[in-house]
């Protein structure tokens, strides 16, 4: 069956004559996004400066209570 | 801290997310769309057996597929922003966004993307019922992945079905019906779904109307006009339902989008709705910029009679949202800035008591988040409270931009289901393609539904600031203090690769459609 739906994906693009462009362009879009973009300039900055749910809490709190 | 907040990160922020979410949603609507169109004509073919029919779904299934592919995707985007550009606001609804955006994404996405597999793939492969399936349940896919998104976009109108949990500073669901069933949510779906039908009609009549132009693939432009048409009508008919109830749950629950929308500054019984109208921004001797009318043609009883279906109902203007009218039993936003610092200063002497071990202090307060009463006149104005000391005219959104928005959308909305009928009459009467000046005019109303749906973003967007969530979080509270240079790096890389994405879009689309329904 695997075997069946591989092929049956596998022969679907290569017969996508128009597709080869599109896939360039997804294939960069993606790159863009997941390789340059998140690694570098969109961190979570909650998950990337607190070591637990209740630091983070804490410092939210701080920031809806110090205005 | 507040008062040293740079302003300038703010609307960086915004912007960028504002930008994010436009580029976003050029690809959205003629997904949503094109997908049911696909889907009908396909079901054409599977019982006609006809193979014009065939070569017909083809070839929109094929813009289908490109639009698909190259919008995918965009939204992850928007997510990454919620974790950077808007941490504070990201923690604070994380629970409710939560549920809604995992369904999404495990439902939602994998239905869509695997049928998606097998409806381009899936020609002579597999059984024609089984085939055509796979098609209708992409569409079904696209729709129900919309819901979720648009369920959570609700919330942010109108939290409601949930708590505050003062100890963790998140909100957390306490009833997930009334969430995905609040009427905000649901109007919010049928209006933008029925509105990206709309679009894919008009795109599909646009389209067709350049082949009948070039007198080339004429039984083609035909046959998609009339699918088109039929969908069209239906979908202007249902649009303009939906935005009329849309209107009705505005003008109470957003009383001052509401007021923006419509530039009413001074409320009144039997209001008039402007059909048409410019704006002057006045200035002089006022507390606050004033937008005044330099011409305007109004429907009377209208603005009233759509809000509260009876003339007699008061519509609340700017000016009794921001200083109250005790008449009307409308508080002022100084009343609702008090209320909001006190329910502040409770959560902060909540930390507080939690900090120093102080048992008592912290029971007795943390009850508070519990009473209802006490929630109703405190914390329901939580966000007002970020407004103490500072300009009332912060809590007013873009008059201008929320007017002119607002009657861009409605014109060009009624334009599209007037000029579906007329395509759809002519059609039947198998005279379009007859008058050339029509087929001008469709091809020139082609991109208009994407500034109709654009603008329609923009007035619920723009309208309900500057609350990021309605009345509880303000937009200066929920950002990440990052520096707005980091952010204008961003927007820029954003702007750049949105731009040649948005052009590549574009090239392949007009490729393939010179192509015509026989090109490989």
């Amino acid at each position: 069956m695997f075997k069946n739906v591989f092929r049956f994906y596998y022969e679907g693009f290569r017969s996508m004559t128009w597709g080869r462009k599109l896939w360039g362009i997804i294939l960069i879009k993606l790159f863009i996004m997941f390789a340059i973009l998140r690694l570098f300039f969109f961190p979570d900055i909650l998950q990337k400066e607190f070591n637990s749910d209740e630091e983070r809490s804490n410092y939210v709190l701080e920031q809806l209570t110090n205005p | 801290m507040l008062d040293s907040i740079d302003m300038s990160l703010v609307d960086w922020s915004r912007g960028q997310f504002a930008l994010t979410a436009m580029f976003h949603w050029i690809f959205v609507p003629l997904t949503l769309g094109l997908s049911f169109i696909v889907a009908f004509m396909h079901t054409i073919y599977v019982r006609t057996g006809n193979e014009e029919w065939k070569q017909i779904t083809k070839f929109w299934m094929k813009l289908f597929g490109i639009n698909f592919a190259i919008g995918v995707s965009t939204g992850i985007i928007l997510e990454f922003e919620f974790g950077t550009n808007w941490s504070n606001y990201s923690w604070f609804v994380g629970d409710i966004f939560g549920a809604p955006l995992a369904i999404e994404g495990i439902l939602a996405f994998f239905l869509e993307s695997t049928f998606v597999a097998i409806m381009f793939f899936g020609w002579n492969k597999v059984s024609k019922r089984f085939h055509l399936t796979a098609t209708w349940l992409t569409a079904f896919g696209a729709s129900l992945s919309a819901i979720w998104i648009l369920v959570a976009n609700a919330w942010m109108q109108k939290p409601v079905g949930t708590a505050f949990n003062p100890e963790t500073a998140r909100n957390e669901m306490t009833n997930f019906w009334d969430i995905l069933f609040s009427d905000m949510a649901v109007n919010k779906f049928l209006h933008t779904i029925t509105s990206s039908f709309l679009l894919a009609s008009i795109f599909v009549i646009g389209v067709s109307a350049w082949f009948l132009l070039r007198k080339r693939e004429v039984l083609f432009a035909k046959r998609s006009t009339i699918v088109a048409s039929v969908f069209g009508v239906i979908a202007g008919i249902a649009t303009i339902f939906t935005g009329d109830t849309s209107a009705r749950i505005v003008g109470r629950e957003q009383p001052m989008k509401f007021a923006a929308m419509e530039a009413l500054y001074d409320g009144q019984t039997h209001a008039p709705l402007v059909a048409i109208g410019a704006l002057r921004t006045d200035t002089a001797g006022l507390p606050m910029p004033r937008e005044d009318f330099i011409f305007k043609f109004e429907i009377p009883n209208a603005l009233s009679y759509m809000v509260f279906l009876t003339p007699s109902g008061f519509i609340p203007g700017i000016t009794d949202l921001v200083y109250g009218n005790e008449e009307q039993g409308i508080i002022s936003y100084e009343e609702k800035i008090e209320r909001g610092a006190v329910a502040i200063q409770t959560l902060k002497e909540l930390k507080r008591a939690k900090e120093r071990g102080d048992e008592a202090t912290y029971t007795a307060l943390r009850k508070k988040f519990d009473d209802p009463q006490w929630l109703k006149e405190y914390y329901q104005h939580f966000g007002y409270g970020y407004y103490k000391g500072r300009e009332l005219k912060e809590l007013i959104p873009n008059v201008k931009m929320s007017f002119y928005s607002f009657h861009i959308m409605v014109m060009l909305g009624t334009h599209f289901l007037i000029f579906s009928i007329i395509a759809l009459w002519l059609s039947l009467k198998n005279r379009w393609g007859n008058h050339k000046w029509l087929l001008w005019v469709a091809i020139l109303t082609l991109p208009m539904p994407w500034i109709a749906s654009q603008t329609g973003w923009l007035v619920a967007e723009m309208g309900r600031q500057p609350w990021v969530v309605y009345e509880l979080m303000p937009n200066i509270t929920a950002v990440t203090r990052l520096t707005p240079g980091a952010v204008q790096l961003t927007f820029w890389i954003f702007l750049a690769t949105f731009t040649v994405l948005f052009i590549a879009e574009i090239k392949i689309l007009a490729t393939q459609i010179k192509k015509g329904p026989g090109g490989k």
